[in-house]
């Protein structure tokens, strides 16, 4: 999910994902939010497989904040939004 | 808002057998005591209430005022600023850190679904929970929005009783005769039922 049909087409590599990606969604730790909670929701929204979301959520457990997914500025608004439906505090901001 | 347990609450001793998900066929079960399921209904109701009491569309529900209602016909929500409520705050948060122009924007295009989203778990839980309690079947949807809601009402009970830190000892956040403590309890309590529904869908 988050990712724009108009993206879906273009071959990607890692350089060009930067490139053509500016935009992320980054989501806060927070001392409610369970760790089983976290990673479940990454998985249900982000279709990432369990390890992924697992390190995802160890990310934004230990690091206060990790970037959880990129691409266009709708795409990761969308983003928020939806983790926002789950409760989770995710913001949008620039890859710079 | 004041949190009210409900006249069902008898103390500890009436929840002290904590309830917990199973996994079923196409979803998970559980037992509730009437006291359980009158916490929870008590709870999700307060988080309905809180979260679509001053929604734009119920605002020009109110006011009656026509120039608004296009604004809400279309999803549209009028607040910019963040609620001054802590507790709504929370629940409907920033989409920006840095930047209050595209936040407000944000806010204006994704808070009123927010919203929708929000109350309809909560009614999904008032749904499929009966007050007298029993047992609850619920299909593999309806667990998605049970934990939407047990995962609102701990973000609100949490900025109520002031939970901060993760690692903190919450049998001593509180003074003992704090009137809050009951509900460090009952915070606890639903960690575990949301815990026991992940394990049942995994």
């Amino acid at each position: 999910m988050g990712v724009a049909p108009v993206e879906v087409e273009q071959p990607m590599t890692g350089q060009e994902t930067a490139l053509d990606a500016p935009w992320v969604t980054v989501v806060w730790n927070d001392p409610v939010n369970l760790m089983t909670y976290v990673t479940y929701v990454f998985q249900k929204v982000f279709g990432y497989p369990k390890p992924k979301a697992e390190k995802l959520m160890l990310d934004v457990h230990h690091r206060g904040k990790a970037v959880v997914s990129s691409g266009t500025r709708e795409a990761m608004e969308r983003d928020a939004e939806t983790l926002h439906g789950y409760g989770l505090w995710a913001t949008v901001s620039h890859d710079s | 808002m004041t949190w009210d347990l409900g006249p069902e609450d008898n103390g500890d001793d009436s929840l002290g057998m904590a309830a917990s998900f199973r996994p079923v066929t196409g979803g998970a079960a559980a037992y509730f005591e009437q006291a359980q399921a009158g916490v929870i209904r008590s709870l999700v109701s307060q988080i309905a209430e809180l979260v679509s009491a001053d929604s734009t569309a119920a605002e020009v529900e109110e006011s009656g005022t026509g120039g608004d209602g296009l604004e809400a016909q279309l999803g549209l929500s009028h607040h910019a600023e963040p609620p001054d409520d802590p507790v709504l705050a929370r629940l409907l948060p920033n989409g920006y850190t840095d930047d209050p122009e595209a936040s407000a924007e944000f806010r204006r295009y994704t808070e009123e679904s927010l919203r929708t989203t929000k109350v309809a778990a909560a009614q999904t839980v008032l749904a499929s929970l009966p007050s007298a309690g029993g047992d609850v079947r619920l299909s593999e949807m309806e667990c998605q929005q049970w934990l939407r809601a047990l995962n609102d009402v701990r973000l609100a009970l949490s900025v109520r009783l002031g939970i901060t830190d993760e690692n903190e000892d919450l049998s001593e956040h509180l003074a003992a005769d704090d009137p809050r403590s009951a509900y460090v309890w009952v915070y606890q309590w639903l960690a575990y039922l949301q815990d026991s529904l992940i394990e049942a869908l995994s």
